[in-house]
């Protein structure tokens, strides 16, 4: 299979297997830079264990997936090479160092420390000072960890969170843990932004406001944004390409006028909530 | 209703002091000698079980009411509670003081109490560093070590062994020690590190195991159950001290060596390695997708709380001049534990508060120290039922932002 | 030949012991997932409650095997009590709680009945009486099987049957087997989870007072600390043979047994207790699912 221009992530022939149980098989996806994907399809259909796949937490049992690091980043990890990293079975904090950045469809926040830790967690892999560092304090020190500050401050603001940079994170509202989680997962400056169902819970205002966020975001950092979600209305103005997922497999791929129209589609999932 | 809920509440109480009388009556009151085939019946022990368990289950239930009202209250969104102790300690104008005078009443000490009182403070200080060499790998990075009396007993051993064959001196030995503990810590830290909690708790209570049984039955090598005697009280360029100046000695280097620890625990709570343990106590699988190497991460806990524990038993060693494996059980682990429990995981003066508490009360109440064990586990137990943050709950850096910054 | 075939047997008989302190971890673990520090101490109360007796209704002059049917019954009925206020004391205020807090909680409740029988009775070590008479047709094999080895393993055998037919056919075995599965199903299918944990501790800490009565009467002294080695090796043993699952404790019960046994007697017995935790290190550090258990992946 050729590759694409300009493709950031491509992932070829993924399969996955739980014992028996097939839960990917075969799944061909590309996002290309700067594009909006969205994965839809059914609960069950294996889209969080794709997630799981692409980032390290779960090693595929079949395929490749490589990446295309836009950010012209160096990679500490073997088989760097000009024409893609090779990620399966790379450490889940290698993909993240990379540049391939997630949230989790179960808000996943550090809860006892404050939004503003948890945002610097996510700056963790861009900064260097040891623990030499840390009791001495010395000028380059003190000098990384304000810019951890200021930079985790900066992300916060960007997500309309400044206001609570110092209440624990478990304190705050369900809508803003998820924007909360953004703002971690942009401290790691991806160039991929992967986004587990952001709109889950939200009310539609939240909604409306949430993809105001995510376009703006692309334009101001420049990322490449594959997102899971539910919500038909925000995937089909979001997304620039969406693939359909049902039983581990993809079945439709295309623009969302393309996919809505796919009688497959329809079937399988529209079907019941063309309406929606 | 509030009358209503006190009356039922001591009924409850009464019933459960009931149960538990008759739970212990056989141990409380029965005492067999099989060989003389006599029985002794010691009934008082029945009264006396009946009126304290009556008692500590009134308190029970209201400390459970309490807890249950908070749950309740914190689901409501109201804020964090705070307690006043914790609140009088974090006010500044309130803890400068007294961390002067604290440290003023240090330096005095031994001009002004006696040998005997100075050398329990020794060991009150050692508690400390031990429990905020604990405190790092339980308290912040979440990683329930209970073998971490081995490092101590590492650190000890290290010393009384340098010491006894080759003469090493104290100030050769401390570095040596500090270097032995991390290897050991880095040694034992990577084949168990990438276990999930409890699996990790009991492979580091084999781990203590196995260093104390070896100790104990490897004569060769560590001379046994009988342990190391005579080993060198610390001197100073060629200068040794008689008991009392030596005493004096210790006392001082342990005072450096806690005013150090101090200083390094809080610096580094607070700093991007502090934040990425906190990260892992937190959420194992979230802190590794923001890009932490979990396992160096976990490694440098490790390896930190093995430093201090193994600089301790140097110290040990040479305050005590004879070590033997039976300092080195896990009851002394399970103590150390108690120690970061009480003071809360994850505070710095939690834990310093929690070890003077421990470790002088037993020692200050005689009559008291008989039950020090019951009460470390009965503390243990109720700590995590009804204050799991410990006496002073561990409070995260309010950052100062630099806003013009762009 | 006659060396191996005793040790062999010795190993079965204290595998067998193992196996049955093992199984109340292993099914606490599998209902609640929580290491049961306490259970070493559970095990130690029901021999002391062994002791007690037996001693009152030797000064009572009661015949030897009436006392050893009764001593067991009482320890039992006691050691289950005893589990029953244990969860209802330390685990159950600490559902829902972080993961270390239960565990920290156990530590403590360990060290506080540990020091509750020392305080009541004595530091010291107490004898045993050797509740189990030496049989007469045992005699041509007593030099390498005990009648008390014998006792234990059939006693042992026969409470494992017991065990297995209780959870595979009453309506509480059932219950139990649908908590270890998933809890909240359970709950949703109208199975009372409270109900089903307390009887989970009973019964494990019952099992582990026939294990003490037992053992207690064939070493023939006991104090206030062996519940913490049998505990850690009881432990070790349900680990081996998968936390979890019931055959599981009983094959890693008989593995640990053997091997500590086999170990003694052609190694060295000074590193006996070394080899056990040597066991459990290697076998959590290289297969933490043990030789029965399911891998469980975390879930994401």
């Amino acid at each position: 299979m050729e590759q694409t221009q300009n493709a950031v992530l491509s992932v070829r022939n993924m399969s996955m297997n739980f014992g028996g149980l097939r839960a990917l098989s075969d799944v061909d996806v590309e996002v290309r830079s700067g594009e909006i994907v969205a994965l839809i399809g059914p609960n069950g259909a294996g889209k969080t264990t794709f997630f799981n796949c692409i980032t390290g937490i779960y090693t595929p049992s079949e395929g490749q997936v490589l990446a295309y690091p836009t950010n012209g980043r160096k990679m500490r990890a073997d088989g760097a090479r000009s024409d893609g990293v090779r990620i399966n079975g790379m450490r889940t904090n290698l993909v993240c160092e990379l540049g391939m950045a997630r949230t989790f469809q179960n808000i996943r926040l550090f809860p006892s420390m404050t939004a503003l830790e948890n945002v610097m967690i996510g700056r963790h892999c861009r900064t260097r000072a040891g623990i030499l560092g840390a009791v001495l304090r010395g000028p380059k020190a003190r000098r990384e960890e304000q810019e951890v500050v200021d930079r985790s401050y900066q992300l916060l603001k960007k997500v309309g969170l400044e206001k609570v940079a110092n209440e624990y994170s478990r304190n705050l509202p369900y809508g803003a843990q998820r924007r909360l989680e953004i703002a971690r997962a942009l401290a790691t400056e991806p160039f991929l932004l992967l986004l587990d169902e952001p709109a889950a819970g939200m009310n539609p205002q939240e909604t409306l406001e949430l993809k105001e966020m995510v376009i703006r975001i692309r334009e101001e950092f420049q990322v490449s944004v594959l997102l899971i979600e539910h919500d038909m209305k925000m995937v089909m103005s979001l997304s620039d390409r969406i693939y359909v997922m049902e039983y581990g497999r993809v079945i439709s791929t295309g623009t969302p006028a393309e996919v809505s129209a796919d009688p497959q589609v329809i079937r399988a999932y529209l079907g019941e909530e063309s309406d929606a | 209703m509030a009358v209503a809920n006190l009356l039922g509440n001591l009924k409850k109480s009464a019933i459960a002091a009931l149960w538990l009388a008759f739970l212990t009556l056989p141990v409380m009151v029965i005492r067999v000698d099989t060989v003389e085939k006599t029985v002794t019946w010691r009934w008082m022990h029945l009264a006396y079980m009946l009126v304290g368990s009556f008692v500590l289950a009134v308190a029970w239930h209201f400390l459970m009411d309490r807890r249950d009202r908070g749950a309740a209250n914190r689901d409501s969104g109201g804020g964090e509670t705070q307690s006043a102790l914790s609140l009088w300690l974090e006010n500044p104008s309130v803890m400068r003081p007294l961390m002067a005078f604290g440290l003023l009443v240090a330096v005095a000490f031994p001009w002004v109490f006696s040998m005997y009182q100075t050398n329990i403070l020794i060991s009150a200080l050692i508690y400390v560093v031990l429990g905020l060499g604990l405190n790092i790998t339980v308290g912040l990075a979440g990683l329930l070590d209970l073998g971490y009396v081995a490092f101590y007993a590492v650190g000890a051993y290290a010393y009384a062994l340098l010491n006894h064959h080759f003469q090493l001196g104290f100030w050769t030995v401390l570095p040596l020690g500090a270097i032995l503990g991390a290897f050991f810590g880095i040694l034992l830290g990577f084949p168990v590190l990438r276990l999930r909690g409890d699996y990790l708790a009991i492979v580091t209570l084999g781990f203590g195991q196995i260093v104390r049984l070896v100790l104990e039955n490897w004569s060769a090598f560590s001379n046994g159950p009988a342990g190391i005697s005579n080993i060198s009280r610390p001197g100073l360029f060629g200068v040794t001290y008689g008991v009392d100046q030596a005493t004096t000695y210790i006392y001082y280097i342990m005072l450096a060596l806690v005013v150090l620890t101090i200083f390094v625990t809080a610096r580094l709570k607070d700093s991007r390695i502090g934040r990425a343990w906190l990260a892992l106590r937190e959420d194992e699988i979230a802190c590794q997708a923001m890009g932490i190497d979990n396992t160096r991460a976990k490694l440098m806990a490790f390896a930190l709380g093995a430093t201090l524990a193994s600089l301790m038993g140097v110290v040990f060693a040479a305050k005590t001049t004879y070590i033997n494996p039976a300092s080195f059980t896990f009851m002394e682990s399970a103590m150390i534990l108690a120690i970061v429990v009480l003071g809360g995981m994850g505070s710095v003066l939690g834990v310093i508060l929690g070890a003077f508490l421990l470790i002088l009360l037993p020692e200050y109440m005689r009559a008291f120290s008989e039950y020090r064990m019951l009460i470390f586990g009965a503390t243990m137990i109720l700590v995590m039922v009804f204050r799991p943050q410990g006496l002073i709950r561990a409070k995260r850096k309010v950052y100062k932002i630099n806003t013009e910054a762009a | 030949m006659e060396y191996f075939l005793q040790l062999f047997l010795g190993g079965l008989s204290r595998g067998s012991i193992y196996a049955l302190i093992a199984l109340g971890y292993t099914m606490v673990y599998g209902i609640i997932e929580l290491i049961n520090f306490a259970h070493g101490e559970i095990y130690m109360i029901g021999a002391f409650m062994g002791l007690i007796v037996a001693g009152v209704l030797t000064a009572m002059g009661w015949p030897t095997l009436s006392i050893l049917v009764i001593a067991l019954i009482i320890a039992v009925l006691y050691s289950a009590a005893y589990g029953y206020t244990v969860e209802k004391i330390a685990y159950k205020p600490l559902r829902g709680a972080p993961r270390l807090a239960p565990l920290i909680s156990a530590i403590g409740m360990s060290i506080l009945l540990q020091n509750y029988v020392m305080l009541a009775q004595t530091p010291d070590f107490l004898p045993f009486p050797r509740l189990i008479p030496d049989l007469e047709f045992m005699g041509p094999y007593a030099n390498f099987l005990a009648t008390s080895d014998l006792f234990i393993i059939i006693t042992s055998i026969s409470v494992m049957v017991a065990l297995t037919m209780f959870i595979k056919f009453t309506r509480m075995g059932k219950a139990m087997r649908a908590t270890a599965q998933n809890r909240k199903m359970a709950m949703l299918v109208g199975v009372n989870v409270d109900q089903v944990i307390s009887v989970t501790f009973m019964v494990g800490s019952g099992l582990a007072a026939v294990g003490g009565v037992l053992i207690a009467s064939h070493i023939g002294q006991i104090n206030f600390a062996i519940g913490f080695l049998a505990g850690i090796k009881a432990f070790t043993a349900a680990v081996l043979g998968g936390i979890g699952s019931i055959p599981g404790a009983v094959l890693g019960g008989l593995v640990l047994g053997w091997t500590e046994s086999f170990a003694a007697g052609y190694i060295s017995s000074d590193y006996e207790d070394v080899f056990a935790f040597c066991l459990l290190v290697l076998i959590l550090i290289f297969r933490p699912a043990g030789l029965l258990g399911k891998q469980r992946s975390q879930k994401v």
